[in-house]
């Protein structure tokens, strides 16, 4: 991964139009943020709330999800858990084949790109469409999200204008936003009224009532779990909250965090299947509750605050990294520093440890979470077990440190040979790859140390 | 003068790279009338090694760090909110279920960022009157603004000093892209980030790029040598150490 990841990092940074799209929209989100949090009477007290909330989810997570499941079914919600990608993208299928699907419209889910059910579902003959404007545009350029919110952040509007020309052969001027959007929901609308299934994600699922908690500016999401006769939500098992009651604060950190918005346009709150004597909705609702690797998380207690999130991207929009190479480059479901936790905890550490490097450790991202988690210290611990991952890549590096660690606690020697080293600071050295962008800082003529011994042998003398 | 004493922890890179901020941050103690110890002992915080996750390495090293500095209980003043921030913030965990727990919280809680120390103790009335103006950059590290919150008393005392425009650059909060071996181990990205953070500090147009840690400095000092032959980067210790009339004349 190394290599690939550096090359992806190479282009991304070469990519002058993807860096100002970034660049743009990253500064634009950073400033909504920050407007709304200043309507919050106390934003730090809504914060510990929401972060003491997440915290006591993750200690209650098995009970919690057993009262879900069961208030779930009592609400008429059929129940599964899958343990991994397989079996979730295996249950879903089962759900479409024993309707017959063909048709399949998605709302806008991280969790089924997470178990990559798109190509699945396409492979099995069934036509998957993704209803929100942004994994649209990101499904008719052949890509993936670049960002957990915001999925097409990555293109801007010449770039949307251009895709749909040659996609949909529908041509408009750029500028003409309203107009650009216009032409993709005229292909969705359709796409809504002849569905045989829709396939949602899950912002919250409150145990106490069963209910599923889904939040969405587009309308597309209530669209997709209302219009079709089947609706199927999929969620991390992360997901569930105690109440109803547990709602206001969290989805008040979300969207504010997210998108800089109160609340947002639509919040869906889905309790089960239509009943008998109601004419719209689905006619049978699924909940597939995904592991996939979180149980493993909730039960390491160094890491467990990796499931605290509620995936509102502030972490990647305060990111200077994430700013810089956009989320493709990661090469990741999940990017920026949220991505760079989670995803070597799910998909294994010794595959992603060039991710773990990518960071300056500023604190930007774990300032920025509305539950706090601390995330460059998450970074931190999983640089430590990077090292025992693939210890062979790393001999080198341990071997320095284990110098640096000598040198550093014998101070005798730190000042024999540091002082040595005086004589060799006008000697010409090759500039180390990493610094070719930087003249290489030389040596003082006199250190600290010996400054500091002059001046005590001074001291002496005086005394 | 008073005879109180304090501790200088000198950091590695003041040690090595940069002595003169070592001595002016002496200077001002002394100023402020203190009688400064400066144990030979010292060597480095062990931030290099723990942020990289070698967790034993820093743990070794910052067991030197406890000992040199626990001979008494004096405060610790760090000419580097970095610096400082590793001790006050990440030794306590370091040393926990160690014998050295209780030292390590003890010398968290002792240790003090330079300027957040001499702040409210300088001798404001012998500040030398200024013939020219100074006009200078300000540039916060992510660990002034974050773990040891000092940005405020670096920007308050630098516009105290007579003379000195402070300026302060487009995306201030922005990391400057050193994060130490993330400078090594990810050098594209930390160049672009450097690139970037010079660039808006350049365009301020002023004599000097000042900060309170060398880290920063070294990182943007080395970027704006290599394009333009010139270094502007100043501590924030030399500067007022300057103002005083006590900075150390190499």
């Amino acid at each position: 991964m190394t290599n690939e990841f550096s090359q992806r990092i190479t282009q991304a940074l070469n990519d002058a139009e993807l860096r100002q799209n970034f660049k743009g929209a990253m500064h634009f989100l950073r400033d909504k943020r920050a407007q709304s949090i200043n309507e919050v009477a106390d934003w730090e007290s809504l914060i510990q709330q929401g972060a003491a909330l997440r915290r006591h989810v993750l200690a209650q997570l098995p009970e919690l999800l057993e009262l879900l499941e069961a208030n779930c079914q009592r609400n008429g919600i059929h129940v599964h858990w899958a343990a991994d990608a397989t079996e979730a993208r295996g249950i879903i299928t089962q759900i479409a084949q024993s309707h017959d699907v063909k048709r399949v419209v998605k709302g806008k889910s991280m969790a089924t790109e997470e178990i990559h059910l798109n190509e699945h579902l396409i492979a099995q003959d069934i036509e998957c469409i993704e209803s929100d404007m942004g994994e649209y545009i990101v499904q008719l350029a052949q890509e993936t999200p670049s960002h957990i919110i915001m999925p097409a952040i990555h293109k801007n509007r010449l770039q949307i204008a251009q895709l749909f020309e040659d996609k949909l052969n529908v041509s408009r001027d750029p500028d003409d936003v309203d107009g650009l959007i216009g032409i993709g929901r005229q292909v969705l609308r359709n796409k809504f009224q002849f569905a045989d299934m829709g396939i949602s994600g899950v912002n919250f699922a409150a145990a106490e009532s069963g209910t599923l908690c889904l939040v969405e500016n587009e309308g597309n999401g209530r669209m997709s779990t209302t219009v079709p006769p089947v609706h199927v939500a999929l969620m991390g098992l992360e997901k569930v909250i105690p109440s109803l009651n547990d709602l206001p604060p969290l989805l008040s950190l979300l969207t504010r965090s997210a998108t800089g918005q109160a609340i947002t346009t639509y919040l869906n709150l889905i309790s089960g299947p239509r009943k008998d004597h109601e004419q719209d909705g689905p006619k049978e609702v699924h909940l597939v509750i995904l592991d996939n690797g979180r149980s493993r998380i909730q039960q390491d207690a160094d890491m467990q605050e990796t499931l605290a999130c509620i995936r509102c991207g502030a972490c990647m929009n305060h990111c200077p990294v994430y700013t810089r190479i956009g989320g493709h480059a990661y090469g990741t479901t999940y990017p920026g520093p949220i991505g760079q936790v989670l995803v070597p905890q799910l998909e294994g550490l010794a595959t992603h440890a060039p991710l773990v490097s990518a960071c300056s450790l500023n604190g930007a991202c774990g300032e920025a979470c509305p539950v706090k988690i601390d995330l460059p210290m998450l970074i931190r611990r999983l640089r430590q077990r990077a090292q025992h991952s693939s210890p062979h890549a790393r001999r080198f590096e341990g071997v320095l440190w284990q110098i640096w660690r000598w040198l550093n606690t014998h101070p005798r020697s730190y000042r024999l040979i540091t002082g040595i080293a005086r004589f060799g600071r006008k000697l010409p050295f090759p500039t180390p790859k990493a610094w070719k962008q930087r003249t290489f800082p030389r040596p003082a003529k006199t250190s600290l140390h010996q400054l500091m011994k002059q001046r005590n042998n001074k001291n002496h003398e005086h005394n | 003068m008073h005879d109180q004493r304090v501790y200088l922890f000198g950091t590695c890179l003041i040690d090595q790279l940069y002595p003169k901020v070592g001595m002016d941050a002496l200077a001002l103690l002394e100023l402020c009338g203190y009688q400064v110890e400066f144990p030979l002992e010292q060597t480095c915080c062990g931030q290099p090694p723990y942020n990289s996750g070698y967790r034993e390495a820093a743990f070794d090293v910052a067991k030197n760090v406890i000992k040199a500095f626990s001979q008494e209980p004096l405060p610790v003043v760090v000419p580097s909110a970095s610096c400082a921030g590793m001790i006050k913030h990440h030794y306590a965990q370091l040393m926990a279920d160690t014998p050295l727990a209780q030292a390590a919280q003890d010398l968290a809680a002792r240790c003090v960022e330079l300027v957040d120390f001499i702040a409210d103790k300088l001798p404001y009335e012998q500040l030398q009157q200024s013939a020219t103006n100074q006009h200078i950059s300000l540039h916060l590290s992510c660990s002034s603004l974050r773990e040891v919150p000092v940005a405020q008393r670096w920007r308050d005392i630098l516009t105290s000093l007579p003379g000195v425009t402070v300026s302060e650059p487009e995306n201030a909060e922005e990391c400057c892209g050193f994060g130490g071996t993330f400078a090594v181990k990810s050098p594209e990205i930390s160049a672009c980030m450097t690139a970037d953070k010079a660039q808006h500090l350049s365009n301020l147009q002023s004599e000097h790029i000042v900060s309170g840690d060398c880290g920063c400095l070294m990182n943007i000092g080395s970027h704006l040598k290599h394009q333009t032959g010139e270094d502007p980067c100043v501590h924030i210790a030399t500067i007022i150490a300057q103002a005083f009339g006590v900075a150390y004349d190499e």
